[in-house]
């Protein structure tokens, strides 16, 4: 801002002033414009001001495994979650972590709050099955190359046998069908969805399908079984396309294989919704897992996801790929399946024992959330149910509404003390919080869709607590421009000579102010961190708006007749402020004035 | 309003002023006096912990016909816990009941719903398990503890270590008040009271930095001159401040009275009430200790520097000296009056004289 200026005329360049004028006013039009182009136009409101469930969660450290509260492991959670809420047909739910082993899950109103409540709380099932068969979602397969037509009917014969060979234990033999004659059609599009093709896994050759005995556990064919019918009609009702096509991600997919326990077989949907899969009891769970992660290939070129297992992992996967290895597609595919979804269905092309690993089309982003899955599918965290909070629409509308009259009032409340006591130099004042009321209230708006930035009532509290801090920037200028007014300066020079002063005063304890709001958001949670948050925010425009609305207002209208010569209602009224020419000389300590002069 | 900006002309001119230096130890003594009665109270009293602290379930019913008495016969037959029962508002209840965890309140949700005669999906409820509360309570010492050490190296390096040290008493005098208010009034502690508490550590700061501010500039070369010495300076800074710490806690405490007002009036109790009256509390604690205590203190830490004590008797002598002369002004009577604002023809501010064992006083 402008330099302080010793001299009769103030601040250097007339422009100076003007131009920080228009440099905020051009922001502040650019993003109310910003706001209403958005269609944000409103805050986003947190849930005990629009009603809902807030779950907060809290990471259990368990014995021995102290380290495994971390980020990733936090995010994954936070990922798997948001897939079990969303995955019940809530839209807009939202889960988020909160400080370092917290996460706070945010279910709008209409929604069965038990059931997400029973959800959210569980540790996320990890399984490897081995797929029986599959076939496109229907109706729609979209995207996914659609096999021919006579998928479905052979799936389903495919799949009978081994679901009823398979009831023996969790590592039961998988049986292969002996008539497992499925189209090849098939192995291939699933692996174009997410897991490698054949064509693209198989660079040296997949250990060709009649390499060995196709049945190795010769389990006869035994037809008509009731609970194979049942599988199979369930296959066939299965249909995993999202419900809610327009609702964009989210998603409503019925999951009838997260409630099979893992030892039976099931039917299964793919994460993306366009697949179903008939899945065998699974073979090895997450816990089998001991390190996965998404790498990149430098031999190769391409993304791949390289899989450790526990000891016992290792045993276990190496019996069920020697069994795999030696089947045709679709049945020497393993699913992964996270939570009932299939996420991946890699197929096998040789006995694989500690370390595997799967290639396909990945990206760098698949191949590491694949990773992810597989190293924190069954998390190694568990979590608590800290707090509950459900707000009935009614009450979150009565504390808005209450919040927005304590606002109002303490405005009130703020604008007519200052117009009082500074009269006319009260509208630069109320401009300025005007302004600073603007710019909060846009930029709450545009934080809602930026960064999940929810209006809760401690955020209403902490933008009405900050009225006072922003205001009394002002005053802390007002009265610096009126002790220059009283040593006897015209208002010009004492409106030049004030600001740096003033400046630093506001700058400093600002910053104080700051620093609580930033540390208090850094380490709190829930409800105090969104008061932090609206502090801090407030702070910084407070900053901006005194720097560039105030200070060049205040240059500006001290060039008008009425401030500039000190108009009795103008606040700044030499006579009232008792000011004394002559200017006095030495300003270095400053000390009381000799009262032979007054 | 205007007789305020009066006197802000005349404290400027230093025609008028309250000797805080001097009688610091009177203000040093009356808030450990308030402190020591906090911390008894707190020992003795210990506070009153809400259902986030505790674990439990807090119900807001919708409008009901339902008597207070009944409501918590019934919330207390439901849960086989105690059960605080509150009218707030328009007729809606507010139900606390300790010591459930978040499987048990859904039943009594229900049950409630039942006896009330209400829809369950219209019963607000928040579940708190017991560990929440020590959570956010940690937090929230947590945070207190990392921003006292921040801004007691911020103020140590933009100011001196004397004023950060003089601000961290300072700070903690204000949340030990406010923390004794609550446990002697009963007033009880939820997470908005926590809010509000750690509101007051910004604000209260705030205020001291800004009178800081004012005397880190007014003692610049301080040694290089005779006329005043670094206390006289600091009590001066103070009231050239005390305008605007007046006009900053008036407008701080408007819109907290307006929360307070809203929150205790109309919603009955809730996070509006809890924040603001631990911020209306706080507030009022930190203008009063960023002038009584904090730059007292300060002054007091600086008077044992060796450059101020050579100062002060360097002042000391000039100002024996002019009184031998009969220069001196009547400076003893002066001082007399505690209350400068009502004597204005009597221009005295400021002075170490008694104590200190100077004679004179501060003129031109």
């Amino acid at each position: 801002m402008a330099a302080p200026k010793k001299g009769r005329r103030p601040a250097g360049g007339q422009g100076r002033p003007g131009r920080a004028l228009a440099l905020i006013l051009i922001a502040m039009v650019a993003l109310t414009g910003g706001m209403f182009w958005s269609g944000h136009t409103t805050p986003r409101l947190g849930i005990d001001l629009a009603g809902g469930t807030s779950i907060t969660l809290k990471a259990k450290a368990e014995p021995g495994k102290e380290d495994a509260v971390n980020e990733t492991n936090m995010n994954t959670a936070v990922g798997i979650i948001d897939r079990r809420v969303n995955g019940l047909g809530v839209s807009e739910a939202e889960v988020q972590t909160q400080g370092r082993e917290n996460i706070i899950v945010n279910i709008p109103r209409g929604v069965d709050e038990k059931q997400a409540r029973e959800q959210v709380g569980t540790t996320a099932q990890l399984y490897f099955r081995p797929v029986l068969t599959w076939a496109p979602s229907t109706p729609t397969p979209s995207g996914s190359p659609t096999p021919s037509g006579s998928a479905k009917p052979s799936a389903g014969s495919s799949a009978s046998p081994s679901a009823e060979a398979t009831k023996q234990g969790g590592q039961g033999t998988t049986a292969s069908p002996s008539a497992s004659a499925t189209t090849q059609g098939r192995a291939v599009s699933d692996a174009l969805r997410k897991a490698p093709s054949p064509g693209a896994t198989t660079p040296g050759g997949t250990a060709s399908p009649d390499a060995k005995s196709p049945n190795p556990t010769g389990a006869p064919t035994p037809p008509a079984d009731p609970a194979t019918a049942k599988l199979e009609q369930q296959f066939a009702a299965l249909d995993c396309t999202p419900k809610a096509e327009k609702s964009g991600d989210k998603k409503a997919v019925p999951n009838p294989a997260r409630t099979v326990p893992p030892e039976q077989p099931t039917v299964a949907c793919g994460t993306e919704g366009d697949a179903k899969y008939i899945l065998g009891p699974a073979e090895v769970s997450g816990k089998d897992v001991d390190d996965a992660q998404g790498v990149f290939d430098q031999q190769r070129g391409m993304w791949i996801v390289n899989m450790e297992f526990t000891d016992e992992g290792s045993k276990k996967f190496q019996k069920i790929t020697s069994k795999l290895s030696t089947q045709q597609e679709p049945q020497n595919q393993f699913a992964i399946v996270l939570d009932g979804e299939v996420v991946s269905a890699p197929s096998v092309r040789t006995t694989l024992s500690a370390n595997a690993e799967i290639s396909g089309n990945f990206t760098q982003k698949s191949a590491q959330d694949l990773g992810n899955i597989l190293s924190y599918g069954a998390l190694p965290l568990s979590f608590d149910t800290q707090s509950v909070d459900t707000v009935t629409a009614a009450l979150g509308g009565e504390q808005l509404e209450a919040g927005l009259i304590a606002g109002g009032i303490g405005l009130a409340l703020v604008v007519l003390y200052l117009v009082v006591y500074y009269r006319g130099l009260s509208l630069i004042a109320l401009l300025s919080l005007a302004a600073s009321a603007l710019l909060t209230y846009v930029i709450m708006s545009l934080l809602g869709p930026a960064i999940g930035f929810a209006l809760n009532l401690p955020a209403v509290c902490g933008a009405i607590v900050a009225i006072g801090i922003t205001a009394d920037s002002f005053i802390v200028y007002f009265e610096r421009i009126r002790d220059e007014v009283r040593e006897g300066r015209t208002l010009r020079p004492a409106v030049e000579r004030a600001w740096p002063r003033a400046r630093r005063t506001i700058l400093v304890s600002d910053f104080v102010s700051f620093l609580a709001a930033a540390v208090l958001f850094a380490v709190t949670v829930g409800k105090v961190q969104g008061f932090a948050f609206t502090l801090g925010l407030t702070t910084l425009l407070d900053v901006v708006v005194v720097f560039l609305f105030t200070k060049p207002l205040m240059t500006l209208l001290a060039r008008t007749e009425f401030f500039g010569e000190g108009h009795a209602w103008s606040g700044l009224d030499p006579k009232r402020l008792g000011a004394k020419p002559p200017l006095r000389r030495s300003r270095r300590v400053s000390a009381p004035v000799d009262p032979k002069e007054a | 309003m205007s007789k305020l900006g009066d006197l802000g002309a005349r404290l400027h001119r230093g025609e008028v002023g309250y000797d805080f230096i001097k009688n610091r130890k009177i203000w040093y003594g009356l808030s450990i006096l308030i402190t020591i009665t906090a911390i008894v109270g707190l020992a003795v009293r210990g506070l009153n912990m809400g259902i986030e602290f505790q674990g439990g379930a807090l119900f807001t019913t919708p409008k009901t016909s339902v008597s207070v008495t009944d409501a918590r016969h019934y919330a207390e037959e439901a849960s086989g816990h105690d059960a605080i029962v509150q009218e707030v508002g328009n007729d809606t209840l507010r139900i606390q009941i300790g010591g459930l965890d978040t499987e048990q309140s859904d039943k009594v949700r229900s049950q409630l719903a039942k006896d009330l005669k209400v829809e369950e999906s219209k019963i607000a409820a928040e579940l708190v398990g017991p560990s929440w509360g020590e959570q956010i309570a940690n937090k929230a010492w947590t945070g207190l503890g990392i921003f006292m050490i921040l801004v007691v190296i911020y103020l140590a390096i933009a100011f001196e270590w004397r004023m950060a040290v003089a601000a961290l008493i300072a700070l903690i005098h204000d949340l030990t008040i406010t923390v004794g208010i609550y446990s002697l009034v009963g007033f009880e502690v939820t997470v908005g009271t926590v809010i509000g508490l750690l509101t007051i550590l910004g604000y209260s700061l705030y205020d001291t930095v800004v009178v800081f501010d004012s005397l880190k500039e007014g003692t610049k070369g301080i040694t290089k001159q005779t006329r005043w010495t670094y206390s006289e300076i600091a009590n001066r800074s103070i009231n050239g401040t005390l305008v605007r710490s007046i006009n900053t806690t008036v407008v701080a405490l408007l819109p907290v009275a307006g929360l307070l007002f809203i929150g205790g009036g109309v919603l009955g109790a809730g996070m509006l009430n809890d924040i603001s009256l631990s911020l209306f509390v706080g507030l009022a604690a930190g203008a009063y200790s960023s002038i009584f205590i904090a730059t007292p203190l300060v002054a007091d830490l600086k008077e044992r520097e060796p450059a101020m004590k050579a100062l002060r008797k360097r002042i000391a002598t000039k100002r024996a000296a002019a009184a031998a002369k009969g220069e001196s002004l009547d400076a003893d009577e002066s001082v007399d009056g505690d209350d400068g604002f009502a004597d204005e023809a009597e221009t005295a501010v400021v002075g170490q004289r008694g104590r200190r064992g100077r004679a004179a006083e501060p003129r031109g």
